[in-house]
């Protein structure tokens, strides 16, 4: 399974929705590619400086009702061109976590408490998740803070959709 | 069972479900909107040759039509291409309208169906007892390609509506922004919203669209409303005189959670900017100026959302500063009104008119707001930047708070003007 994970971008705002992770206005760009640099172009969060803050991460921890609003599959099209795979937060909007899956990503879910946890530990410092996807585990380490794992589990044909890393490349393996 | 569930199970050949299963089921009609070229990518990815139910499979060119840019046009033309290869009949090209209110029209929704399409509205047709929900590309590629997709039964939310008649200048869309307030914008993720009680049934069949299509900004995948008499009249004028499963509720069914309103108390409501929970009596913000007015979408475009506007607008002019911006939610709308002298009451007080479609909605064309800028829409999303420019300034209204906002240029209680509101 490819690395799920790496540097983690802190999103501290519920209810971020797909027109902040991609305006509709980038929607007819020909490839997920192309949409990469519009990612969170609208975002405005509580210590979220877009410019300093988005390059090199690989996930994305938030709060609640993430991925709210429109259908469209180009949000997690556009996370993925900026190299992040994973989103873990409170709760997700259900088209958006489909999505993730069906690309292969992971949209997952932790606790109030556990996101709270994470906030107020690791936010503000440069912090590494790292998840194992087949032992149901996530890992968050910064120098300052340590290490905290978490138990994480993610269903079977989630699971299966990871692996292959993606429905495209789930079907080209069965079928 | 819940009507939902049966629906679900039958299109599943399975003879009961329950909450929380996972089950494929038949997919009756998928749609695809022009944002979504990639479905047709995906489908070939994913080994498509021919796709499974052309005569099932809808086109709808509403998002960005006409062609906004060169990249818009050079998608259209492909999907039409795709659909000439393909023997899919049903595209409806530029100017028919939008996606939901498009399918409506072509007697493609019937009480029972379920039915796909790209876009999160698509909840918008379980006010005539359908199961609507919105999916991303990757599903719906495997939708054209099977003819079917996996989908979770879910909870049921059920939200009666008691009360009425409603207070003047009260529209259906400021009972919906009332609910969504007080609810919030996740208190639906993952379930079906069900909407019944005497406030419904009083309710015309345009105006129980208008809630099921905004539970989706409450997170709802799917909304109900269970058809009466005024759904077969109404949909008996798009054609369709027979539910493609006949299904209703048991009266045992369990509802995850039930939530009362009593309608004569909502008062003409506003979503404030930023987000379409920021709840607000529109006289709590009376006085704000408004740069541009929109009318329009599969929220509050329709026949009667115009109908309300040309009563308030006839005779008068728009206000100096103030431009109002109307796109019908499809041609047959457009026709109507012109048939009913809606049309020329907005022209003659000033308003512009667009072609059928999604228009300014999600900010791609026809009416973009600067920097700056105050808006009020009569659509569904008010999210930062949403409409245009980042630094502008969005309420959701109903179209009647619209129509009274653009006499004077600043938001305006439609209850304001005396017998004058519809």
């Amino acid at each position: 399974m490819k690395k799920l994970g790496g540097k983690v971008l802190f999103l501290d705002k519920d209810d971020i929705n797909t027109d902040e992770l991609i305006p509709a206005k980038y929607l007819n760009e020909d490839s997920k590619k192309a949409l990469g640099p519009y990612c969170l172009e609208d975002l405005s969060a509580p210590g979220f400086d877009r410019a300093r803050d988005l390059p090199g991460k690989g996930a994305i921890v938030s709060r609640a009702n993430f991925g709210c609003g429109s259908s469209r599959e180009h949000a997690p099209w556009a996370l993925e061109a900026n190299g992040i795979n994973v989103v873990v937060a409170e709760s997700f909007a259900r088209i958006f976590r489909r999505n993730m899956y069906n690309c292969g990503m992971v949209a997952a879910e932790l606790p109030k408490a556990v996101i709270e946890e994470l906030f107020s530990r690791f936010s503000g410092q440069e912090t590494v998740m790292e998840l194992d996807a087949e032992k149901g585990e996530i890992l968050f380490s910064s120098t300052r803070a340590g290490i905290l794992k978490l138990p994480l589990s993610i269903g079977e044909f989630e699971l299966a959709m990871v692996r292959s890393g993606g429905w495209v490349e789930f079907a080209a393996k069965r079928y | 069972m819940h009507a939902i569930e049966k629906i679900l199970a039958q299109a599943a050949g399975k003879k009961s479900v329950s909450t929380g299963e996972i089950v494929t089921a038949g997919v009756d009609v998928a749609e695809v909107n022009d944002l979504y070229l990639q479905v047709v990518t995906s489908f070939y990815q994913l080994g498509g040759t021919k796709v499974k139910k052309p005569q099932g499979t809808t086109f709808v060119f509403d998002h960005y039509a006409p062609a906004p840019t060169i990249k818009a046009a050079d998608n259209h033309r492909a999907m039409r291409e795709f659909c000439a290869a393909q023997g899919i009949d049903k595209l409806f090209d530029v100017g028919r309208g939008v996606c939901h209110q498009v399918l409506i029209e072509d007697g493609l929704v019937a009480p029972g169906a379920i039915i796909i399409e790209t876009d999160s509205h698509t909840t918008t047709l379980g006010a005539l007892g359908a199961f609507g929900t919105g999916v991303g590309a990757t599903d719906m590629a495997l939708i054209l390609l099977n003819g079917s997709l996996w989908f979770r039964v879910p909870e049921v939310m059920k939200i009666v509506l008691d009360g009425g008649p409603l207070s003047p200048g009260v529209m259906a869309k400021d009972i919906i922004l009332h609910i969504i307030g007080d609810l919030k914008q996740d208190a639906a993720i993952y379930k079906c919203v069900e909407f019944t009680g005497p406030a419904v049934a009083a309710l015309p069949v345009e105006e129980r669209l208008v809630l099921c299509n905004m539970s989706v900004e409450m997170g709802a995948k799917t909304a109900y409303i269970q058809p009466d008499a005024k759904t077969w009249e109404y949909l008996a004028k798009m054609g369709v005189s027979k539910a493609t499963r006949d299904v209703a509720t048991d009266p045992d069914y369990v509802y995850s959670s039930v939530h009362h309103y009593d309608v004569s108390k909502i008062r003409p409501s506003a979503a404030t900017p930023g987000s379409v929970d920021n709840f607000a009596t529109v006289q709590s913000e009376q006085g704000v100026h408004v740069d541009q007015i929109f009318i329009g979408t599969c929220t509050g475009g329709r026949v009667n959302d115009l109908a309300v506007a040309a009563k308030i607008l006839k005779g008068k002019k728009v206000a100096k500063g103030t431009r109002l911006v109307i796109i019908p939610a499809s041609d047959k709308v457009m026709r109507d009104a012109m048939a009913a002298g809606y049309v020329q009451s907005l022209m003659e007080a000033g308003a512009a008119f667009s072609t059928p479609g999604c228009g300014p909605c999600l900010g791609a064309h026809e009416g973009i707001l600067a920097a700056g800028e105050v808006g009020l829409t009569t659509s569904s999303r008010n999210f930062p930047g949403r409409m245009g420019s980042i630094d502008s300034k969005l309420y959701v209204v109903s179209p009647a708070t619209a129509a009274a906002s653009a006499i004077s240029g600043t938001l305006t209680d439609p209850a304001s003007l005396q017998g004058e509101a519809g």
